[in-house]
């Protein structure tokens, strides 16, 4: 079957009136969760993972894909009107989206983002239909170690290139690697680390990690920073854009596109580099730089439009190699795994109307985001003025319902609120939460691929190089490693160049790279990363 | 005003140590986890059941030892923001200590008492440590919340919430 008459075959699953309703619920839930702050794509799948048990699976993914690509629709919408983006991938939105609305053109700002998530979406899933089954095709012939290496890559990848302290990252997915091998070793049967205590046999249940460390967690800190003056909400009309603005916005969007598919693609993806590259881009192309900092619209088109194409090239790892970049995606294959789904090369194979079904409910979220949001937005600005206490407290009863009905165990309480407490630590001390979470869902496989790799090389350490993919992505992974390294000799010999990057590391302190100290992994980022630029 | 911040960047720096214990000490448990593991000779499990756990204790090991230098050298994680983190004052214990209570009296509720009291007090009390006092207005919300949750959840996921003391008239 080829990808056209497939996706055709997929259209037809995902229109049929119950899945379409569930794809309407997604959309709807995903932005109310995008805008609201403290609430998140990747913890709503989460949350939601108790409904598996009795959805089909292609009404599952239809809804989990809805919310995805919702929760970053909103996302845009709160970073425009409010100016403190909840989620990383939407800081750069901020910078001009939040000026234009300062100066009254909120309803442009957001019908760009609106217009320009359409077109980034559609664009990007439309490339995800096209390279997914290309990358089953060349993932057919990967064996164990190229996996494993893989898995490796992007573990390593999401640790040390994202997130401001490679450190903290590394600290995090150690910790996360440790709560991935709580529970029963699948060859050999022996218990490890559950102290003697049975309900820790079978593992944690990665819905009660998740929701304790992105809800309980976030509720937490929340609560020990609550802002007690509410901040200022633009009011806004029903967005809609000018002649002018059209012009200046559709080559910014299709830059976007093209920034964000690629970035989400790779295993270290992510929204954040492309998101800022496309505003750089469009601040050197614009022919109103000098409009730039005081509300430029093309500063709102592009990171936009990256952010969501971003958002559809994560699905290409996910659904063709089983691999998550990002934490929405993580949790989808834990929703996956419940089902009895193992994505990969064989998913396409084996699941191909499953598969299809998602993809085509991608476009049809991305249409249904339009032409039900844009007439809305003046509602999701109200539902950010929830009452705080109401918010919190709903996310914290939420959270509680959706672990404990997975078991019914009062186990699984307590266990909710160490992690939560634990989430809660890692906030306050900058340790970033992904590679957590990552670190739980990858950890098990990589041991898998990795006790199958020496398996079939009977014990040979020279299997984990059997395959030249291995070899090549293990280079990629030595150059990610030493990459800061050679960064600072960079630096050294070029002191007067201190460009500002993002996600660059740098010494922590000046006396530190005064001295020279090559110390790696012991950085912090410098605070423009992820400031107000 | 100097002064008191000096004191907390201070006690902050010191604070961030204990995440560097926390990691020596997941660490050791990982290790000796790993040690009492019996590893059988197997042509099918070259790998055997220890690797990984010895290789995230060295892991563990190696961020807790370098996370307390680069906290005495002076590093600092940067706290998380967000819309509604306001990290211009201290943390408020007074919120949150209250908060993580009506949490345990779910926990401890949940079975005995049925999730739609226990429920009950735990949105009500989250409300009210977070500092709303409409008392009647949130006691309604979290009835309704509770009820409505245990019966979308018997009757739509067919999940069956404890009842507990109100088994009988649910």
């Amino acid at each position: 079957m080829d990808v056209f008459s497939s996706l055709m075959d997929g259209f037809a699953t995902a229109l049929t009136p119950m899945n379409f309703l569930y794809a309407v619920i997604g959309v709807l839930l995903g932005t109310a969760v995008g805008v609201l702050p403290g609430l998140g794509p990747a913890m709503t799948v989460a949350l939601l993972l108790p409904v598996t048990y009795v959805l089909e699976p292609t009404s599952a993914f239809i809804m989990f894909a809805g919310i995805y690509y919702g929760g970053m629709y909103g996302g845009s919408t709160t970073s425009i009107l409010l100016n403190t983006p909840g989620e990383s991938s939407s800081v750069v939105t901020a910078i001009e989206g939040n000026k234009m609305a300062k100066a009254g053109r909120a309803a442009q700002a957001l019908a760009t983002a609106a217009i320009g998530s359409f077109v980034a979406g559609t664009i990007g899933t439309a490339l995800l239909a096209v390279c997914a089954p290309i990358v089953v095709e060349f993932a057919v012939s990967l064996g164990a170690p190229s996996y494993f290496a893989i898995m490796v890559l992007a573990l390593l990848a999401v640790t040390a290139v994202l997130g401001s302290s490679r450190l903290r990252g590394f600290a995090s997915l150690g910790l996360g690697l440790a709560i991935g091998l709580i529970g029963m070793d699948s060859v050999t049967g022996q218990r490890r680390l559950t102290f003697g205590q049975p309900l820790l046999a079978d593992g944690l249940d990665i819905v009660v990690v998740a929701v304790a460390i992105f809800a309980v967690g976030e509720a937490l800190w929340v609560a020990a920073h609550l802002r007690r003056n509410p901040l200022q909400i633009i009011p806004v009309g029903r967005p809609w854009m000018g002649k002018e603005d059209w012009k200046r916005s559709w080559k910014p969007w299709l830059r976007g596109t093209a920034y964000g598919f690629p970035f989400g693609a790779l295993p270290a993806g992510g929204a954040e580099i492309p998101t800022f590259l496309s505003y750089v881009t469009e601040k050197r192309l614009s022919k109103h730089p000098e409009e730039f900092g005081k509300g430029a619209i093309e500063g709102v088109a592009g990171p936009e439009a990256a952010n969501n194409a971003a958002a559809a090239g994560t699905m290409t790892p996910l659904l063709a190699l089983g691999l998550p970049t990002n934490a929405t995606a993580a949790v989808m294959l834990a929703a996956f795994a419940s089902y009895g789904i193992q994505p990969g090369p064989l998913l396409f194979a084996n699941e191909g109307p499953l598969v299809w079904a998602l993809i085509a409910s991608l476009f049809i979220g991305n249409f249904l985001l339009l032409v039900i949001n844009l007439p809305l937005a003046p509602m999701w600005a109200k539902i950010l003025q929830l009452p705080r206490p109401y918010l919190y407290a709903g996310i914290l009863f939420f959270a509680t319902l959706g672990a404990y009905s997975v078991n019914l165990q009062v186990f699984d309480l307590v266990l909710l609120l160490a992690l939560g407490a634990l989430g809660f630590m890692m906030r306050r001390f900058g340790l970033p939460v992904l590679p957590l979470i990552l670190g739980v869902i990858l950890g098990p496989r990589i041991e898998g691929q990795l006790r199958r790799t020496l398996q079939l090389s009977a014990g040979d350490p020279a299997g984990l190089f059997g395959e030249p993919i291995a070899i090549g992505v293990y280079v990629i992974i030595a150059i990610i490693l030493i990459w800061p390294l050679l960064f600072k000799l960079w630096r050294r010999n070029r002191p007067a160049t201190s460009l500002p990057s993002p996600n660059a590391t740098r010494g922590s302190e000046p006396t530190d790279v005064a001295r020279g100290s090559v110390s790696h992994g012991s950085h912090r980022a410098d605070g423009n990363s992820d400031g107000d630029g | 005003m100097s002064s008191s911040q000096t004191l907390t960047s201070r006690l902050k720096g010191r604070s961030e140590l204990g995440v560097a214990l926390l990691l020596g000490v997941a660490g050791v448990l990982v290790l000796v986890d790993a040690l009492a593991l019996v590893t059988p000779y197997s042509q099918s499990d070259p790998v055997g059941p220890k690797t990984l756990p010895y290789i995230v204790a060295g892991l563990l090991f190696v961020c807790a030892i370098m996370l307390a230098v680069n906290v005495l050298r002076g590093g600092q994680g940067e706290a998380e923001g967000g819309e509604d983190v306001d990290l211009s004052h201290p943390a408020d214990w007074k919120t949150v200590l209250p908060l993580v209570g009506a949490f345990v009296a779910n926990i401890l509720l949940i079975d005995w008492a049925g999730w739609v009291i226990s429920g009950t007090v735990l949105f009500w009390g989250s409300a009210w440590a977070l500092g709303s006092r409409h008392y009647a207005r949130d006691g309604i919300i979290a009835v309704l919340l509770s009820v409505l949750t245990f019966y979308g959840f018997y009757l739509g996921l067919g999940i069956p919430l404890p009842a507990g003391l109100l088994e009988g008239i649910l």
